[in-house]
């Protein structure tokens, strides 16, 4: 998989939880579009301004606990999220946000390194980011070969579409 | 080297000798269940792919959220979920019959040593049977409806021993926000919890039940006690068919081992906004509480209700207060019917609810307004997700939810 390169446009604490990015009274509609307008609201009311240019969001640890709704990880890559880095993932968004198409990678440290307008890169598949504003690298948690298969795929739907295209053909 | 439960089960699913906490396995799945509302997700996916259901009858397809539907857009979740399971043959289809994660253990379906998943983070109940069970996303549901199995990276295990036998008045969700309050919210993240002990062994099906429910607050992926006799009692009612014992290894190797003494423990609550901001009862009583709810996945079982109308019973709620009394199954409801139940509760100016999630996941029923205080026997109170992002929601058990609906205010159960 290829780097991806980036702006950090927003920074979160610890625990933010799915219920935070597609609270539930707020889905009124699961259009993408009608996602990322609720993303983050009670803890962030600006945040789909934030990320309007599409960025990079920082975060600690936690990130995406709670509920197992896939609106989590739509709602932020509609609002304009290109990728999350943070210190630690809660497992079943993990596994959402790939599935999904959206990078996560958890890097250890990373809250101290990275703020708001820094340029970030970052490798999926070893697990590292590099901040190019202030030259800091780090390394983090490698992302399992099969799963930066379902993303270079373009996701779980597209990955299943393949395989069961293949299966079918025998 | 000797596994642990949870190692045990997935070894035996992926068709390997043994596992390691690490390794990364294709397990084949024993249970999938699917709700109205992350289900209405799955859904367009397996039509559009044209997928067809590697085995239906170890679907489940259950409208337990949006139960009865309160706006148009619930409304489209719930007739396509049953258009669902009309068009696959769902033969476990239960229409607001109550919530997925009591209607699944209630009615048999799962067992011992079984590998479970669904689309809720909530799945992780099931463990109280010992069997392997853990929340999905809905495209994995997808994947799982159409190949009968699914990838899972092997927990570490924490072992959680609970000696000693619960005083008067203190639950099993009491035990589990002790554990809250050790571990934290992400003290056992991509781990799993071992429920083991003298007082885990005394427990009932509803206290175990309740305990493995809240594994994921911890974040771990999965929750799980070793089947004994309450187990095999619970089940010998509910499913003829052959089942098999399952138990971890002498050798095990745990992650950690947590020691509770349950003798010692008190009445917790969980503060706002947060499972893991746990304290006992006492250090914040006399909070004032505009509405109570007991019921849920946690806490709408018979010990609960039981545990609750004892302390209700002869009393009655403030007006200034409303408790909603949500029965976890139509079962249930029957029950309390049955054992003269409702009459306390209604008697006691509780409103009696239809049996479903509740004000839980913040979809209907029992929104706060902001700046007001609920007590609940549910399991989580991130901010805003039972409404205004301004209310205060406290997590307890049974006991201490219905002593704050007939004082209006957080009390020690154990006073009343």
């Amino acid at each position: 998989m290829k780097m991806l390169r980036g702006k950090v446009l927003a920074k979160f604490g610890n625990d933010i939880s799915t219920d935070d990015m597609a609270s539930s009274k707020y889905v009124t509609s699961a259009t993408p579009e009608a996602l990322g307008k609720i993303c983050m609201r009670d803890v962030d009311p600006d945040f789909p301004k934030k990320m309007a240019e599409g960025g990079f969001i920082v975060a600690g640890t936690n990130f995406g606990c709670g509920s197992s709704r896939e609106w989590a990880p739509v709602a932020l890559k509609a609002a304009g999220t290109k990728a999350v880095i943070a210190e630690e993932i809660a497992r079943i968004f993990y596994r959402n946000a790939l599935n999904l198409g959206l990078p996560v990678i958890e890097i250890p440290g990373i809250t101290k390194n990275a703020n708001v307008g820094d340029e970030l890169e970052i490798d999926l598949e070893s697990g590292s980011v590099k901040n190019l504003t202030t030259g800091v690298a780090l390394k983090g948690i490698p992302t399992p070969e099969f799963l930066t298969k379902i993303m270079e795929a373009g996701g779980l739907v597209e990955f299943l579409k393949i395989d069961l295209a293949k299966s079918r053909g025998k | 080297m000797g596994m642990t439960l949870t190692e045990k089960i997935l070894a035996k699913a992926a068709g390997r000798s043994s596992v390691k906490p690490g390794d990364i396995v294709e397990a084949s799945i024993d249970l999938a269940m699917l709700h109205d509302a992350l289900g209405s997700l799955t859904f367009p996916i397996v039509r559009d792919l044209g997928i067809r259901i590697w085995d239906s009858d170890k679907v489940v397809v259950a409208i337990d959220h949006a139960a009865p539907p309160s706006s148009l857009g619930h409304a489209e979740w719930v007739a396509d979920t049953i258009r669902f399971a009309r068009e696959y043959k769902i033969r476990h289809f239960y229409n607001m019959q109550g919530v997925a994660h009591q209607i699944i253990p209630e009615e048999g379906l799962v067992r011992p040593g079984m590998v479970a998943v669904g689309t809720d983070s909530h799945t992780c109940t099931y463990g109280a049977l010992g069997a392997f069970a853990t929340g999905i996303g809905s495209t994995e549901m997808a994947w799982v409806l159409a190949k009968g199995s699914l990838w899972f990276r092997v927990p570490a295990t924490i072992k959680v021993v609970v000696d000693g036998s619960l005083p008067a008045r203190v639950m099993a969700k009491d035990v589990m926000l002790k554990v809250l309050s050790v571990l934290g919210v992400n003290g056992a993240t991509y781990k799993a919890l071992e429920f083991t002990g003298e007082a885990i062994r005394r427990m009932s099906m509803d206290g175990r039940l309740a305990l493995c429910n809240m594994a994921v607050e911890t974040g771990a992926k999965n929750g799980i006690v070793e089947p004994d006799e309450v187990t095999w009692s619970y089940l010998k009612e509910r499913y003829c068919g052959p089942m098999e014992p399952v138990s971890p290894d002498e050798d095990a190797v745990y992650d950690r081992v947590i020691r509770i003494d349950a003798s010692g423990l008190s009445p917790m609550l969980a503060c706002p906004h947060s499972p893991g901001n746990v304290v006992p009862v006492n250090e914040v009583a006399g909070t004032k509480v505009d509405q109570v709810v007991i019921g849920t996945c946690t806490g709408g079982r018979m010990e609960d209700f039981r545990a609750a109308a004892e302390i209700i019973r002869g009393r009655k709620v403030p007006p200034f207060v409303r408790c909603l009394v949500i029965p976890a199954s139509a079962k249930i409801y029957r029950q309390l019917l049955e054992e003269n139940l409702i009459k306390v509760f209604l008697d006691a100016g509780c409103v009696m609810c239809n049996p479903q999630c509740g004000p839980c996941a913040g979809l209907h029923y029992g929104l706060l307004a902001p700046g007001e205080v609920c007590v609940g026997t549910h399991n989580r109170n991130f901010m805003g997700r039972m409404g205004s992002p301004l209310a205060q929601v406290y997590l307890a058990s049974a006991a201490t939810a219905a002593a704050a609906a007939v004082t209006g205010k957080i009390v020690d159960p154990r006073d009343m």
